[in-house]
């Protein structure tokens, strides 16, 4: 489903990614995860045709980028820590207007279906700058799921999010990977990688520095996993 | 919340397709008059802005009627450039504060789509404020602006402010300094724009004849036509790192 094959971006004169191979199937839920700095988010959105690539190659879904970045972004949801959702509209104005940037037909009965996921509907002709943090961000999920992607990207969901905000956000993103979705996620939050991803990936001065799935992990642990990676 | 786990029931993986260019357009100028509707932010800040600039310049030049006409096109292009900074950095910090630019930009949509929508939101928003100032300024400076002419004059300018203005507002918003990089960036290179709006602006006040201020007015009508086209082809270069 997704491809990568030597990445590489450089910020003037500052190279973050050093050739970065990454490959993931369709249905795996891959959790990125690395110290402050690693490239982690650069990454992320280089695969949400955000960033251009320096050198290398990304493929999703079969697409090329940034060649046919429209084609890649159909089938693409993003959910940042930033909620990406206008304060001043509704939560149904503002599913209404990406529902008609992403041309979906017959949008009012997914924008329905949608808040009903992220335990929304009773809030749904609220103004979004009304919400809490936790709100928007189950918002910004259903924001994200909208147009049914294939892919989805989770730049650091949990930032900000108290106890009650991140137990509810478990069970949003428990149940977009269940719909057999792609799901890349970089976090901090070892515990709930562990929790919710099929693969660990580290990425540690611009590389992959180790990557074990679930099953490979199951006689060690993450953390000790994650601390060799970075010492490696 | 529900705890168990979803499944649609009104899609099949059909996917998102590409909307058509104009309804993206659409979808970006509803979206911008929706949030103006509730917030009054952006069109209050550009008018009380306005309002205060020409009554300011009304005290500050105490002139005889003479002189009043003379400087008529000079304050209202002043005032209706300075009230559009404010506009136009309001308009792009919205998009920014929030991520929705990243919003914006991960829509399957062409980029300068998204171009066109905020330019004609912003075009909408600094119309609306011309609208009162307009009749304010006929009535403190005692002199009709309401001609067919001017109001032409007046709208090709802010199309041209407006078309290179959302262009670097989009640049500017990205940078730490966005408030003052605007301006220091704006006013140079609408400066083509500016000069023929008010030497023909001042054409229309004179009544001199239509011949005598064509030049100005087609050069007006030529800059709008490069400066959106400019925009239209670099804007998925500016929002892109």
């Amino acid at each position: 489903m997704i491809t990568v094959k030597k990445l590489v971006k450089r910020f003037g004169l500052k190279t973050v990614l050093r050739g970065v191979d990454f490959e993931v199937q369709p249905g795996e839920f891959v959790a990125l995860l690395g110290p402050n700095g690693a490239g982690k988010t650069t990454f992320l959105r280089i695969l949400a045709s955000l960033s251009r690539p320096s050198l290398g190659e990304v493929k999703i879904a079969g697409y090329t980028l940034p060649k046919q970045a429209a084609e890649v972004r159909a089938r693409l949801g993003v959910v940042s820590h930033l909620p990406l959702l206008y304060g001043d509209l509704t939560a149904e104005e503002n599913l209404r207007f990406y529902a008609r940037m992403y041309n979906i037909t017959n949008y009012e009965l997914r924008i329905t279906e949608v808040l009903e996921m992220v335990g929304l509907g009773s809030r749904r002709r609220d103004l979004v700058r009304t919400y809490s943090r936790g709100m928007q961000q189950r918002l910004a999920i259903g924001r994200a799921v909208l147009h049914d992607p294939e892919v989805i990207l989770f730049d650091e969901p949990y930032t900000g999010l108290d106890q009650d905000a991140s137990s509810m956000l478990d069970v949003v993103l428990k149940t977009v990977a269940a719909q057999g979705r792609t799901v890349v996620m970089t976090s901090h939050d070892l515990a709930r990688a562990e929790d919710l991803a099929t693969r660990f990936d580290i990425l540690s001065r611009g590389v992959i520095a180790a990557s074990a799935t679930r099953r490979q992990l199951r006689k060690s642990n993450l953390l000790t996993f994650y601390k060799e990676a970075l010492a490696g | 919340m529900n705890d168990t786990l979803y499944v649609s029931k009104t899609t099949k993986r059909s996917f998102a397709a590409k909307p058509s260019f104009l309804r993206a357009v659409f979808a970006i100028v509803w979206k911008d008059i929706q949030a103006e509707y509730r917030s009054f932010e952006l069109v209050s800040a550009m008018l009380v802005f306005s309002l205060l600039v020409i009554i300011i310049f009304n005290f500050a030049l105490n002139l005889d009627i003479k002189a009043r006409e003379s400087v008529t096109a000079g304050v209202l292009w002043t005032t209706f450039a300075f009230a559009g900074t404010l506009g136009l950095n309001r308009s792009m910090s919205v998009e920014k504060d929030r991520g929705c630019l990243d919003g914006l930009l991960l829509a399957p949509v062409d980029r300068s789509a998204i171009y066109f929508g905020k330019a004609i939101s912003n075009l909408i928003f600094m119309l609306m404020v011309e609208i009162v100032v307009l009749p304010v300024y006929s009535v403190l400076y005692n002199k009709n602006l309401f001609q067919p002419g001017l109001l032409i004059i007046i709208l090709l300018g802010s199309i041209g402010y407006v078309g290179v203005g959302t262009l670097l507002a989009t640049m500017s918003v990205q940078t730490r300094t966005r408030d003052i990089l605007l301006s220091i960036l704006l006013f140079p290179v609408v400066l083509p724009v500016l000069l023929p709006a008010i030497i023909a602006s001042n054409g229309f006040l004179a009544g001199v004849e239509l011949a005598e201020i064509l030049f100005p007015i087609a050069l007006l009508i030529a800059y709008d036509i490069i400066f959106i086209s400019v925009a239209f082809m670099v804007f998925d270069n500016v929002v892109e790192e």
